[in-house]
């Protein structure tokens, strides 16, 4: 596995990342984020994944994880023990979002959220135009197999920070073809998030 | 079965190793004193130079020292011999494997059968009650007999996932990892109250006589009905749905007492095996100590001590009698002390006796855990 052959958003959160830093990612699915992590930026990692099937992927890379749902919450978690906790593409599939990201910020220093964008203009034009529920390269399900339980654009996203005094530190906007520079909001597919309590 | 055999470490013999030798009494939880005591114990694959590939597994409730490989007069192998093995979850061409009875066992291991040197009789009730601490310090005397300070791993399920716990409790210091597996860090009180069941089960028959029936005839209607109450909760409803479902023994209902379902045959045959190998008063001993087991709060890692112990915990979905939120529990109390630990909840339907049965999942998890852990990491954790 090298770096260019890992995910966009993986490449990203894994340049924002400093090493040695104390990592907790969420979902971490079979753990190629956090592996890479691990090995290349001597990250101290740990990982919470659904899954079985990841938990065994996770096991064979030698990463130490917890099979269970992020929506209990992290109670066993001290405050403030993880300079990094990551929520990539699981925010939008956990029940109650404001109280995971609430603990996700009690736990971590610093918060990466990464979520599809659903304001993204395919999705605008598909629903628009052709009437139907948006399916694009982010958000690739249909209306009824989707394991997304939240649909929101980065500027809903924007505006719950405001509401919940949360300070955004940086931004990523992931369009079709690299960083999407101009209105993110309607060119962006996927969109990752630093943020920190206020 | 062909390739069972082909991994199998073949025949293997139980050893004993003796100590705690007057004066020199092994001191209990409960402030009495016992010695001589004898351990039963097997050991397959040999120890290494650096004496660091030893593993040692720790049986639950009914198991005993020979958990691998075959006796010679045996047909079946050791009740753990699909894991142990060359090639197997632990490998024992890399490994050094340990398992031996428990004290209070009746398989070779010092309990109230045993002969009580004082009186020239067996101990019965005059054997002391036993914690699964005192299992422990009873196992480190074997081990230090083996010349092994340092474990790289004590695994075992159910009640040995307790001493799995007690072990790292105990001695922290000497465990490398620790996989307890369909285990809890105390029993609640419904696991208590089954475990009373048992008891007063075996004390209700007439022949149990206040445990003075060595010579004599044993109590063994009462034990059988506490191994079948056991066998029950070690299955879930759907295992014995799949296993039995409403079948009958003959073609049709006998309109008397008699054993009309697959299921009750089931629990006849297994309970009226169970009494033969089994001693009722080392029954009443053992679920005694695992009621009395209780590392919840700050027992199991005390708040001032760190430890480098890495752990694997493993459950299983559809077992009821030592649930999934209680393994969960061990991991919070591991995490809040920030040690190392991974958890997976297994899904399968077989309840507890999953952890003798999900043989290829099990083996998937602990191989590589083992493996990472004995050949050094690649990732570094918290």
């Amino acid at each position: 596995m090298t770096f260019d052959s890992i995910r966009a958003d993986f490449r990203i959160i894994y340049k924002i990342i400093e090493p040695g830093s104390r990592v907790l990612d969420l979902g971490c699915g079979n753990g190629e984020l956090i592996y890479f992590l691990a090995r290349e930026k001597n990250a101290k990692v740990q990982g919470i994944e659904l899954s079985e099937n990841a938990i065994y992927r996770c096991v064979e890379k030698g990463l130490s994880v917890f099979h269970s749902d992020i929506d209990s919450g992290l109670i066993e978690y001290p405050s403030q023990s993880f300079d990094y906790v990551i929520l990539n593409q699981s925010m939008q599939e956990v029940k109650k979002v404001d109280f995971v990201i609430s603990e996700a910020l009690r736990v971590g220093k610093k918060v990466i959220v990464g979520f599809p964008n659903f304001a993204y203009w395919r999705a605008r034009f598909r629903l628009f135009f052709a009437g139907k529920s948006p399916v694009t390269e982010s958000l690739p399900y249909r209306w009824y197999n989707t394991p997304n339980l939240h649909f929101l654009s980065t500027t809903d996203f924007l505006d719950f920070c405001k509401d919940s005094d949360i300070k955004i530190l940086d931004v990523y906007y992931l369009g079709r073809r690299g960083i999407a520079k101009i209105l993110p909001n309607f060119f962006s597919l996927n969109a990752i998030f630093v943020i920190t309590k206020s | 079965m062909e390739d069972k055999k082909v991994n199998s470490i073949g025949l293997v013999d139980t050893k004993y190793f003796t100590f705690a030798e007057p004066p020199n009494e092994l001191l209990l939880d409960g402030k009495q004193k016992l010695g001589p005591i004898t351990l039963a114990y097997e050991t397959y694959g040999s120890l290494n130079a650096d004496k660091s590939n030893a593993v040692l597994i720790c049986h639950a409730l009914s198991g005993d020292a020979h958990a691998a490989g075959f006796h010679s007069q045996d047909k079946s192998p050791g009740w753990w011999d699909s894991m142990i093995g060359p090639g197997k979850a632990f490998d024992t061409s890399k490994y050094f494997v340990i398992c031996s009875n428990c004290l209070g066992g009746c398989k070779g291991s010092t309990g109230p059968w045993s002969i009580n040197p004082k009186t020239d009789k067996p101990y019965a009730l005059d054997f002391p009650i036993l914690t699964i601490a005192d299992m422990v310090d009873a196992q480190k005397h074997l081990i230090d007999h083996l010349g092994i300070s340092k474990l790289l791993c004590v695994v075992g399920g159910s009640m040995g996932g307790m001493q799995v716990l007690q072990w790292v409790a105990s001695y922290p210091d000497t465990v490398k990892c620790a996989i307890p597996i369909a285990t809890t860090l105390k029993h609640s009180p419904q696991q208590i109250a089954f475990d009373e069941v048992g008891r007063q089960a075996v004390m209700a028959d007439l022949d149990w006589r206040e445990g003075n029936y060595y010579g004599l005839s044993k109590p063994e209607r009462g034990l059988a009905i506490a191994r079948m109450i056991g066998h029950i909760t070690y299955m879930s409803d759907q295992s014995m749905e799949d296993k039995f479902s409403r079948r009958l023994k003959e073609k049709d209902y006998s309109f008397r007492f008699t054993t009309d379902f697959e299921v009750e045959g089931y629990l006849k045959y297994r309970s009226d095996n169970f009494v033969k190998r089994f001693d009722a008063n080392s029954y009443l001993y053992i679920t005694k100590a695992m009621d009395y087991f209780d590392l919840s709060q700050d027992r199991l890692i005390p708040s001032d001590r760190a430890i480098d112990t890495r752990f694997l915990v493993i459950a299983f979905h559809s077992d009821w009698l030592y649930p999934c939120y209680q393994s969960q529990e061990i991991v919070r109390q591991l995490k809040t002390k920030r040690v190392d630990a991974t958890y997976c909840e297994i899904k399968s339907t077989y309840g507890h006796d999953a952890f003798l049965l999900e043989i290829e999942e099990e083996t998937h998890l602990i191989k590589h855990f083992l493996d990472k852990t004995f050949l050094g990491y690649d990732v570094k954790r918290l």
